[in-house]
């Protein structure tokens, strides 16, 4: 056992502490008082200008979230959240409204160097990077900048912060905002329809292959700071676009929460794929600590033939609390699921997918990959369903297990129905754990306990990575190995 | 060379190795011949730094410097090769990224260059075609599926890639028929070097008559009880262990 041990003491000892995004930024900021209530929806609203119909929605949100309780099916483990104590509004002084990348707060930009995740707009000017990102960053509950806006609107796509579409795009966004998630979805989502504070607001339109990738950057720096974000993409007819969202957060002795809503939409022949690498602080080796991240994304195949894939890398949190999903409700659309989630430390996740079938001809995909590692826990919980008009719904599910040491747990709950007698749901699932005599046939070839650790953690997830574009398969990739140990290369 | 002077050795407080005394000189083919649970693959895990095994006296010199301080992987990369009686399957990693992986791990430990893609490329490939390992392999998670004898070729492969100047073969002969048996041999006599010395531990005379050993020595009870020359190994093949066995009671 000498060698495994010595692997997850390592893992102990570097891993959780180590968190290399850990840093607080001195930058000021403007807060709503603490607590929950009515006038702080309306504070929300009301600095964002906005117009009635959507402090009626919030406020609409707040009441019917005070009916509601926490869910507690989840197999994670937390104290009570104190919602009173905690900011709903916090917004860097100095951004009422950049309106161009000059306009930032300095520090700020320094803040997302160190993330090593600069706005990519320099780079792109000097010429030194070919592929080309539009970046629009989250910074506590504010988008502070969004590159690349003039270029994208020549081909008219809209990018922006979803508070600066409600006044610019208002028919869009009364149109589609809660349209695939509910103000009454789930406690978490009616909570952040309350109080949801900025995000980024995609439309594609009809037939546009949107020229280059759209990146956010979600920051969490305030302490005590709720952050709520608030996503919706829309892919007209034919559309395409590919969307990625990386997110980072100091290290902090209390907990903190985050409530994000992501909403999609696809209609006819339109295709949106959406890449998370998920990093939030994890919290220390004791779970002191570290981001609660209860998610709510979901998309929706309103169109035929219409597809969404949703790939996410999940190294960071607390807990999380996530099940990206697809509503396959146009005939012949298609969802997809893919997910590499590791726990370390006291790290907790329950994560996993919804695949609901209801047009005809209707396809899924779900691969996911669990790596456990140090006392966490890693849980699978996905469904998949073909309501009684879906006839020939196909999904394949594909969730595999990795076990690092002996004190971590894996467990796969699988939730599969079929109301229509045509459907055909594959299922495999596998658990296996890096065995003593793996890590010493490495080693006998050279390896250290740690490179063969990750060479075969790395095998473990390829499906996945690969499905990841380019630039974040790599970053992805370095990820995996500090969040599983610090010293693997 | 290597040097075991009066090796003590234990696992899970059970007394394997008792005493055990061998040496292999530079450039010598030494067979080790014993029965059945007589601590033959022990001394290899041994040797190669195996986690859990308690060295409780002796030593190893590998070409005159003390091997026992070191872990499997940094003994690895001072030339100390061990082909596995049951290799192990790596899923998910290809044949291809497992051993570039390892050639530059080990590389980098002894302060050398790491190989560039194209020349791992011809390197590999120059191998694998000597015996007769199909490319798609290569492409292939490292022993995954592989047959026994695709196993055992895939060992040697990896040898001929890492270049050792000390190896151990344990039972590479099992599980071969005897063609495989004769591509592996092949494989091993072109490893033969005034440099580098070898360890062949088998059940069978058969193996001997491919791979011709300078020296034989047969362990039984975790120590050398008799050293003598190739014919020793007839001499074994005709009247079994009986004769040695007791002698070491
Ligand atoms: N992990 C272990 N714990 C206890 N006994 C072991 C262990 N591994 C091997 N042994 C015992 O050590 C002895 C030598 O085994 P081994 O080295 O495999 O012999 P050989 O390769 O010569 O057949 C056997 O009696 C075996 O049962
Ligand atoms: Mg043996």
């Amino acid at each position: 056992m000498a060698a495994v041990q010595e692997t997850v003491d390592r893992v102990k000892s570097v891993d959780v502490d180590a968190y290399k995004y850990g840093f607080v930024s001195d930058i000021e900021s403007e807060k709503a008082p603490k607590g929950l209530n009515e006038d702080i929806v309306r504070f929300i609203s009301a600095k964002k200008n906005e117009p009635a119909w959507l402090t009626e929605w919030r406020l609409e949100a707040y009441r019917l979230w005070l009916t509601m309780r926490e869910p507690d099916w989840a197999r994670v483990d937390y104290p009570k959240i104190n919602y009173q104590d905690l900011y709903y509004y916090s917004a860097p002084k100095s951004t009422p409204g950049p309106k161009n990348i000059d306009e930032v707060d300095p520090e700020l930009l320094r803040v997302y160097e160190k993330l090593g995740i600069p706005l990519r707009e320099q780079e792109i000017l000097a010429g030194v990077q070919e592929r080309r990102v539009a970046v629009d960053a989250v910074f506590d509950s504010v988008s502070v900048a969004t590159t690349f806006k003039a270029e994208l609107a020549k081909a008219g796509v809209i990018f922006c912060p979803i508070s600066e579409a409600v006044h610019t795009h208002p028919e869009l966004v009364k149109k589609y905002l809660g349209s695939v998630v509910p103000t009454s979805d789930n406690y978490y989502a009616t909570l952040n329809s309350a109080v949801f504070s900025d995000g980024s607001f995609v439309y594609i339109p009809p037939g546009v292959r949107c020229p280059m990738e759209l990146s956010t950057y979600f920051r969490i720096n305030e302490q005590n700071t709720g952050q709520f974000e608030r996503t919706l993409i829309i892919a007209d007819k034919g559309s395409y676009v590919s969307y990625l969202e990386g997110c980072t957060a100091p290290k902090r002795d209390e907990n903190q929460l985050h409530a994000a809503v992501v909403e999609l939409i696809t209609l006819d022949d339109a295709e949106i794929k959406y890449s998370t690498v998920q990093n939030w602080y994890p919290g220390d080796a004791d779970g002191k600590g570290g981001i609660y991240n209860f998610v709510t994304k979901r998309g929706d195949c309103r169109g035929a033939r219409s597809k969404i894939s949703w790939t996410q890398v999940e190294t960071g949190s607390a807990i999380t609390w996530k099940y990206p999903s697809c509503i396959l409700r146009g005939d012949e659309s298609r969802g997809e699921f893919y997910s590499i989630a590791i726990s370390n430390g006291r790290q907790q996740v329950d994560s996993g997918t919804k695949m609901i079938h209801l047009g005809k001809n209707t396809t899924s995909r779900i691969i996911s990959k669990g790596i456990s590692a140090g006392r966490s826990n890693n849980t699978y919980r996905g469904q998949v369903l073909a309501q009684k008009r879906a006839t020939n719904a196909r999904n394949f599910t594909n969730c595999d297990s990795l076990l690092i040491g002996e004190t971590c747990g894996a467990h796969t709950i699988p939730y599969i129905e079929a109301k229509n007698a045509s459907a055909v749901f594959e299922h495999e699932a596998t658990t296996s754990k890096i065995s003593e005599d793996q890590l010493f046939y490495c080693m006998q070839r050279g390896l250290s306990a740690e490179e063969a650790t990750a060479l075969i953690v790395n095998g473990f997830v390829r499906d996945v990575l690969q499905q990841l574009p380019m630039e974040f398969a790599v970053e992805a990739q370095k990820l995996i190995s500090i969040s599983l140990e610090g010293s693997v290369g | 060379m290597i040097e075991i002077r009066n090796l003590h050795a234990e696992i899970d407080g059970k007394k394997i190795i008792n005493g055990l005394s061998l040496t292999v000189n530079d450039g010598e083919v030494a067979a080790i011949m014993g029965p059945n649970g007589s601590g033959k693959s022990t001394l290899s895990y041994v040797i190669s730094g195996r986690a859990g095994y308690e060295v409780t006296g002796g030593e190893i010199l590998l070409n005159g410097e003390n091997i026992l301080e070191m872990n499997a992987a940094e003994r690895a990369a001072k030339g100390v090769f061990l082909a596995f009686q049951y290799p192990l399957e790596i899923p998910g990693v290809t044949t291809m990224t497992f051993l570039k992986a390892c050639l530059n791990a080990q590389r980098k430990s002894r302060g050398e260059a790491e190989l560039t893609t194209p020349d791992f490329m011809k390197r590999v490939k120059a191998g694998a075609e000597k015996l007769g390992v199909p490319q798609d392999m290569l492409r292939r998670a490292l022993n995954v599926g592989f047959s026994g004898g695709e196993k055992k070729r895939m060992e040697v492969l990896q040898m001929s890639l890492l270049e050792p100047t000390f190896a151990i073969l344990d039972e590479t002969d099992s599980g071969l028929d005897i063609d495989a048996l004769r591509i592996v041999s092949e494989g091993v006599n072109a490893l033969r070097d005034p440099k580098r010395s070898f360890l062949v531990i088998t059940h069978y005379q058969r193996l001997l008559d491919y791979i011709v050993p300078d020296t034989v020595h047969v362990m039984s009870k975790g120590q050398i009880v008799k050293t003598g020359a190739k014919e020793l190994a007839l001499e074994l093949e005709a009247n079994g262990y009986r004769d040695f066995v007791g002698e070491a009671a």
